[in-house]
C-alpha cells in the first residue's frame, strides 16, 4: 500500500490543480503543496538513493532537515541538484530528478554497494588510503567517486538575478510559528520596529499541522490571522521563504530570502534569491525543535517518517502517509498523530510506546504496545511491516506506514554561531543554548520549553522584556487561551534501542548507522570530533540536523558518560545550505571585474589597437597595421618610429594625486626618499617612495604646479596603494603637517608624445614657447592650447629616451586633443603606440618598472644610490634603509644582459649563473627581471638583478631556465643600451 | 559576512568598506634606536583581547581610524579619527 491525498482537509487548494514531473513522469498536485506533499500524494515513497549504499529513500520529514528526500530541479543553466523536496514549493511545469541512481531509480546498480558494506563502514577512508598507493588512484578512488554522491551542478550559466541588501530593525523575530508571531504581535502592537523572518512559504510553523484552537479559533487560522494583523502594521516587517542562516559579529544577521525560486518562470527584472544582512538591536529565537530519529533496524525504509512530519501531511497538505499506519514513540506526541490518523479516517494498527505508561490517555482504535520498541522493519522499496520487540520477544506487525517519534532536540544553531559551546540540560534532556548571550533570546520549543500555550505565553513574555528594554512602553499582553494543547512531556530520550536487527540508521544523509559509531567508539575515536570525523556522521549537507543529537547519545551511552561530556562538535554558518549566486549577489562577470577604460579608449580604438588587460584597466598593448603578421612587427614598426619620427601613447592610467597645501612640499619630502622641499616652481623630479623597511614602494614624477600645490604621477598598479599611504602618512604618522591629497586619474588625460619630432608637433597645440629654451627637460607647467580654447598641464619628461613630453588634459577632452596631435603630426609620422612599445623603449633605457621594483630593492641596487638624501632629517624608510645587509655589496644589483648569439634568446624570469657553474641554488647569481626584442640591437635585451652586477659589466654568463631547458651565453652589461650620454633628451 | 565598524565620522558602516593596516603603533622618532625601528616595523604582538589597529574608511570618509576591537569577541571598544592622536602619545 501507499500515500494517497485524502478526500478533504489541508491548507492545499483543491481548486488548482498544478502539473509537475518527477523523473519525467507526469504527475499532479495542488497549489499549497510542497514537493514531498506532492510525491506522496501521488503514492511516490521511494524518491532517491542513499549517498554510500543506495538504499532506497523516502521523505523523512517536512521541513528543513531532511535528509533523504534530495532531488534536482529545473534544467539547464537553472538547475539545482540537491534541492530539499521538503522545502520546495510546487509550481506548475516544475521538474524534478530523483539522485544518485543509475540506470534509474527504481533498478539501481549502485545498490551492489550495500553487499560491499562490511568494507565501507567507518573509517573506511582512512583505512583504505593505507592500502597500496597505486590501487588506490586506478581503483579505489574511482570506484567511490562514482558511487557515492548527490546532485550533479550544471555547466551552464546561472540565467538568473541575485542581490545583496541590508535590513535593520529594533527586534529581530526568527521563526514565524507560534513563539515567533506571539513574540512580533507584541513588539509590534508596541511600536518596536520588528523584522519576522520564517524559512516557509506560511507563517504559523506548527501552528499549520496543530489541532488545537487557539481563543476559538482554529490554529492555522490563528496564524493566518496573526500574520494579517503584522502585515498590516507600518513597523513590521514580514519576511516569509527567508531562511536566518548566521549569526555574526554585531548582532547582525545572514538571512537568504527565496524571492522567487517557487515560480517556473522567474521575472528577470526581480532578483530569484535576496541575501540580507539584518542588523538588530535584539533578536529572539524562536526557531523551535528537531523531531529526533528513532535508531532501529531499517529505520530509512520509505514509509518510516517523522512523527511530526507525518501530522504535517496529514493536517496541512491533506496527505495520508498510507491505510495501516503505526507509530513508534517514547513520549505523548505519538498519542495526538494517531487521533489524527483516525479522525482522517487512516487506520492506525499499533503504537509502540517504550514507556510504561503515557502521560495522555487515548480512546482510539489502534493496539497500544507499551515497554516496548520497533527494532526492525520488513519490506522490500517500502515497507511492509515492523518487528516489535517486547520482554524479549520479538512479533511482526504489518504495517505500511510507521511514525517515529524520538523527542525534540531545541534548535540552537544560530545561538552557538559566535563561539557559544550548547550546554546540556539533564533535566529537558537536550542541548539547551548559551546562557547570557547578548542581544540574543531565545524563546519557545528552542529553549524546550513544550506546549503550545506555553510557547505563546513565553513568546509574549521575552518580547515584553526586550520591548522594555529597548526604552518602550508595551501595552499589557493577553495569553491567548488554548484548547487541545497537547503540551505536557517530552519524554526521556531513547538512544540505543535493544534487539536491533539489520542497519540502524545514525546520519541518513551520509548512511552512518548504528555499528560506525561503535566502531569509532571501539577504535579510540570517541571524542565527538573525531568520531564525527572518523565516521562522516554529521559531515552531510544537512550537517547532521537530525542525527547530531542521536550520535552524540550513542557515543555517550558507549563511553557510559552523560551526553555532556560528550558535548557538541561546532555549529557554524550556514544553517542550511546557501547558494553561490546569493553570495555572490550582483557581483557577476563585469560586475565582479569592472572594465576600466581610458579616457583616450575610443581614440585607440579608431587607430586599432589591441587591448590587453592589466587590473583592471584596458590598454592599448599595440596598433596593428595591414600587412603585419605579428605582434612583434607591428611592436618593432612602433619603436623604429618613435626614434625616428614621433609617437603617441595614452599614459592616462598612471596614478595622478593633487598634492596641496602649506606644507606639501615638507610632506613629498617626508614621503619620498630623495629630496622635494627645493624643488623650483615649474620644475618636475623624478622620486622614489620608500616602505618603512626601506624597500622601494614605488617611483614617478612629481611636479610643482606652485608653490604649495604638486602634480604626483604613480605607476598604474599601484595608484591606490600610493593614495591610501598617503593618506596614512597625514593623518595617522603627521596629522600637524597642513596638506590636502586629491585623487585626481580620473580627472585628466594624458598622454605621451615622444620622439625627435614632439616639440614640431607639441607646438602647433601649445599656446607658449616650447622650445628647449623656454621649456626645458623636466619642465613642468600648465599651458594654453588651441589659441586659448583649452588648458593642460605640460611636462617634459621621458620614459622613453627621446625629447618627449606629458600632456595632460581634462578627461572628457582626450579624445579630441589626441586627435588634434595626431592631425599635426601627420606630415612629421606621429603613429600611435602601446604599452609592448613603451616597455622596449624603456628597457633599451634601463628604466625600472615594478619588474625591478619587486618590493626586494632599495635605491643603490637599481643604481639610484646617490638620490637618497642623506641630509634630510627624516623620511619614510631613512631608519631601516641604513642596516648593512641593506649595503652589502654582492646584493643582487640592476645590470643589462645580452645572449652572445643574437639569434638566441631568453625569458624574462630567467636566472643568471657564472660560466661553468652548474645549475644549483648557491650558484644562483640572480635573475632576469625585464627582457625584449631591441630592434635597435638587434638582439633580445634584458634587465637583470644579479649580484654585484655594476661591477661586472663584460662577463660572460648563463641564462638559465629550468623550467623550460634553456641555457642561454650571454654577457652581463651596461643596463643603458641605446643612447647611454642622453644625448637625445636635451635637444 | 558581517561586521560594523563605528566610524566617527560615518556611523556604523560595513567591515567591507574598510582596509585593516595592522598594530596601531606610535611611528619612533626620526632619530630612534635601531632597535625601536625594528620593533615597530617588524614585531607584533597577537593578544588575545583588546587591540588597537589602524583601519583605513576606504570606500567611506577616506580617513585612517584607530580602532579598538578585542581579537577574541570582536567587540569593537572605540573608534577615533588617527589624526587625534593624544591619546596615542600618552600610551607611547
Ligand atoms: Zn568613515
Amino acid at each position: 500500500m501507499t500515500s494517497y491525498r485524502l478526500p478533504k482537509g489541508g491548507l492545499i487548494d483543491r481548486q488548482a490543480p498544478l502539473s509537475f514531473t518527477f523523473d519525467g513522469t507526469p504527475l499532479q498536485g495542488l497549489a499549497g503543496d510542497s514537493l514531498a506533499s506532492a510525491l506522496l500524494a501521488n503514492g511516490q515513497l521511494l524518491v532517491g538513493r542513499s549517498f554510500k549504499y543506495h538504499r532506497p529513500r523516502g521523505i523523512l520529514t517536512a521541513g528543513a532537515a531532511e535528509p533523504n528526500a534530495l532531488v534536482t530541479i529545473g534544467r539547464g543553466g537553472r538547475t539545482e541538484p540537491n534541492t530539499r523536496a521538503t522545502m520546495q514549493e510546487l509550481y506548475e511545469g516544475l521538474e524534478a530528478q530523483s539522485q544518485n541512481r543509475w540506470p534509474s531509480l527504481n533498478f539501481d546498480v549502485g545498490a551492489l554497494n550495500g553487499l560491499l558494506s562490511p568494507f565501507l563502514g567507518a573509517g573506511f577512508y582512512y583505512k583504505t588510503f593505507m592500502w597500496p598507493a597505486p590501487l588506490w588512484e586506478k581503483l579505489y578512488e574511482p570506484f567511490i567517486r562514482r558511487a557515492a554522491g548527490l546532485g550533479k551542478a550544471s555547466y551552464e550559466a546561472d540565467p538568473d538575478a541575485y542581490e545583496k541588501s541590508w535590513a535593520h530593525c529594533d527586534l529581530l523575530v526568527i521563526g514565524a510559528g507560534p513563539t515567533g508571531l506571539a513574540a512580533a504581535l507584541t513588539a509590534g502592537r508596541a511600536g518596536a520596529r520588528v523584522i519576522l523572518v520564517d524559512e516557509g512559504s506560511l507563517p504559523g510553523g506548527s501552528l499549520l499541522f496543530d489541532t488545537a484552537t487557539i481563543d476559538g479559533k482554529a490554529a492555522a487560522d490563528f496564524a493566518r490571522d496573526a500574520s494579517g494583523e503584522l502585515q498590516s502594521m507600518p513597523n513590521l516587517r514580514v519576511m516569509m521563504r527567508t531562511t536566518a542562516f548566521g549569526w555574526y559579529d554585531g548582532n547582525v544577521f545572514g538571512a537568504v530570502e527565496r524571492v522567487q525560486k517557487h515560480v517556473r518562470d522567474p521575472v528577470n527584472h526581480v532578483p530569484v534569491e535576496r541575501l540580507w544582512r539584518i542588523v538588530a538591536r535584539q533578536a529572539l529565537l524562536a526557531t523551535g525543535a528537531e523531531e529526533r530519529p528513532l535508531v532501529f533496524g531499517g529505520n530509512d525504509r520509505p514509509g518510516v517518517m517523522m512523527a511530526s512530519a507525518m501530522r504535517a501531511y496529514l493536517n496541512r497538505y491533506g496527505v495520508a502517509p498510507g491505510k495501516a499506519t503505526a507509530i513508534f514513540t517514547m513520549n505523548d506526541s505519538g498519542y495526538a498523530l494517531a487521533r489524527d490518523l483516525e479522525a482522517a479516517g487512516v487506520d492506525v494498527v499499533a503504537i509502540v510506546d517504550s514507556r510504561p505508561s503515557a502521560g495522555v490517555e487515548y480512546h482510539g482504535k489502534a493496539r497500544l504496545v507499551r515497554e516496548a520498541v520497533v527494532c526492525g522493519t520488513k519490506g522490500r522499496k517500502t515497507i511492509s511491516a515492523i518487528e516489535v520487540y517486547r520482554d524479549g520477544r520479538k512479533e511482526t506487525i504489518a504495517i505500511d506506514a510507521l511514525a517515529m517519534a524520538g523527542g525534540g532536540s531545541p534548535i540552537i544553531h544560530l545561538a552557538c554561531h559566535r563561539g557559544g559551546k550548547p550546554v546540556w540540560s539533564p533535566e529537558k534532556a537536550a542541548f539547551l543554548a548559551p546562557e547570557g548571550l547578548k542581544d540574543l533570546a531565545v524563546a519557545g520549543a528552542v529553549a524546550a520549553t513544550t506546549g503550545l500555550a506555553a510557547c505563546l505565553g513565553e513568546g509574549a513574555a521575552k518580547a515584553q522584556a526586550i520591548v522594555k528594554d529597548l526604552g518602550l512602553s508595551c501595552p499589557p499582553v493577553a495569553i491567548p487561551n488554548v484548547d487541545g494543547d497537547e503540551g505536557a512531556d517530552p519524554g526521556r530520550p531513547l538512544w540505543s534501542i535493544p534487539g536491533v536487527k539489520g542497519k540502524a540508521f545514525v546520519d541518513f544523509q551520509n548512511d552512518v548507522n548504528l555499528k560506525d559509531i561503535g566502531l569509532a567508539v571501539r577504535e579510540g575515536y570517541s571524542h565527538v570530533e573525531l568520531a564525527k570525523r572518523y565516521t562522516t556522521s554529521g559531515m552531510a549537507t544537512d550537517q547532521g540536523k537530525l542525527s547530531n543529537v542521536n550520535a552524540i547519545g550513542l557515543i555517550a551511552k558507549a563511553r557510559g558518560v552523560s551526553p555532556a561530556e560528550v558535548g557538541t562538535t561546532t555549529f557554524r554558518p550556514f544553517y542550511t545550505p546557501v547558494s553561490f549566486g546569493a553570495l555572490t549577489g550582483a557581483h557577476t562577470g563585469h560586475h565582479f571585474q569592472p572594465v576600466r577604460k581610458s579616457p583616450l579608449h575610443d581614440w585607440a580604438k579608431k587607430h586599432g589597437a589591441v587591448f590587453v588587460e592589466t587590473g583592471l584597466w584596458y590598454r592599448s598593448s599595440w596598433f596593428p597595421r595591414t600587412g603585419e603578421r605579428t605582434w612583434r612587427e607591428s611592436v618593432e614598426r612602433e619603436v623604429l618610429n618613435v626614434r625616428k619620427n614621433a609617437g603617441l601613447c595614452d599614459v592616462s592610467m598612471l596614478g595622478k594625486i593633487e598634492i596641496s597645501g602649506r606644507d606639501a612640499a615638507e610632506f613629498l619630502n617626508r614621503v619620498y626618499c630623495n629630496a622635494f622641499l627645493k624643488l623650483p616652481v615649474g620644475r618636475a623630479r623624478y622620486g622614489l617612495m620608500l616602505r618603512e623597511d626601506g624597500m622601494i614602494y614605488d617611483d614617478g614624477t612629481t611636479s610643482r604646479l606652485e608653490e604649495n600645490r604638486f602634480f604626483m604621477t604613480t605607476t598604474t598598479a599601484y595608484a591606490a596603494g600610493v593614495m591610501n599611504h598617503l593618506e596614512f602618512c597625514a593623518q595617522a604618522l603627521w596629522p600637524d603637517l597642513e596638506v590636502r591629497l586629491a585623487s585626481i586619474t580620473d580627472q585628466w588625460a594624458q598622454m605621451a608624445i615622444a620622439g625627435p619630432k614632439a616639440r614640431t608637433i607639441l607646438q602647433k597645440v601649445v599656446d607658449e614657447d616650447i622650445s628647449d629654451a623656454a621649456f626645458p627637460f623636466l619642465a613642468a607647467k600648465e599651458v594654453s592650447l588651441f589659441g586659448g580654447a583649452l588648458h593642460g598641464c605640460l611636462f617634459r619628461i621621458s620614459f622613453s629616451g627621446e625629447l618627449a613630453y606629458e600632456l595632460a588634459v581634462p578627461a572628457g577632452y582626450g579624445e579630441s586633443v589626441a586627435d588634434a596631435l595626431m592631425e599635426a603630426g601627420k606630415d612629421h609620422g606621429i603613429m600611435p603606440y602601446g604599452v609592448e612599445t613603451l616597455s622596449v623603449l624603456r628597457i633599451e633605457k634601463g628604466h625600472v618598472t615594478h619588474n625591478e621594483i619587486n618590493g626586494t630593492v632599495v635605491p643603490a641596487d637599481l643604481g639610484f644610490g646617490k638620490m637618497v638624501s642623506a641630509t634630510k632629517p627624516d623620511f619614510i624608510g631613512k631608519a631601516m634603509l641604513q642596516r648593512e645587509g641593506l649595503a652589502a655589496p654582492d646584493r643582487p644589483q640592476l645590470v643589462g644582459v645580452v645572449p652572445f648569439n643574437p639569434e638566441q634568446s631568453f625569458r624574462t624570469g630567467s636566472h643568471i649563473l657564472a660560466k661553468g657553474a652548474a645549475a644549483t641554488l648557491e650558484n644562483d647569481q640572480g635573475y632576469v627581471t625585464s627582457s625584449a626584442y631591441s630592434p635597435h640591437i638587434g638582439s633580445t635585451i634584458a634587465l637583470a638583478l644579479v649580484k654585484n652586477g655594476p661591477d661586472r659589466h663584460g662577463e660572460e654568463v648563463v641564462v638559465w631556465n629550468g623550467l623550460y631547458g634553456e641555457s642561454t651565453p650571454a654577457r652581463l652589461c651596461n643596463p643603458v643600451f641605446f643612447d647611454p650620454q642622453n644625448e637625445r633628451l636635451h635637444v | 559576512m558581517a561586521s560594523l565598524v563605528p566610524c566617527p565620522n560615518c556611523g556604523r558602516r560595513p567591515k567591507e568598506e574598510f582596509t585593516i593596516k595592522g598594530a596601531a603603533l606610535s611611528r619612533p622618532a626620526a632619530g630612534a634606536d635601531a632597535a625601536d625601528w625594528f620593533d615597530y616595523v617588524y614585531l607584533r604582538d597577537n593578544p588575545r583581547g583588546a587591540y588597537e589597529e589602524y583601519w583605513h574608511h576606504t570606500s567611506g570618509c577616506r580617513r585612517w581610524l584607530v580602532v579598538s576591537r578585542d581579537t577574541q569577541t570582536h567587540e569593537v571598544a572605540a573608534c577615533r579619527d588617527a589624526a587625534d592622536g593624544s591619546r596615542l602619545e600618552e600610551r607611547a
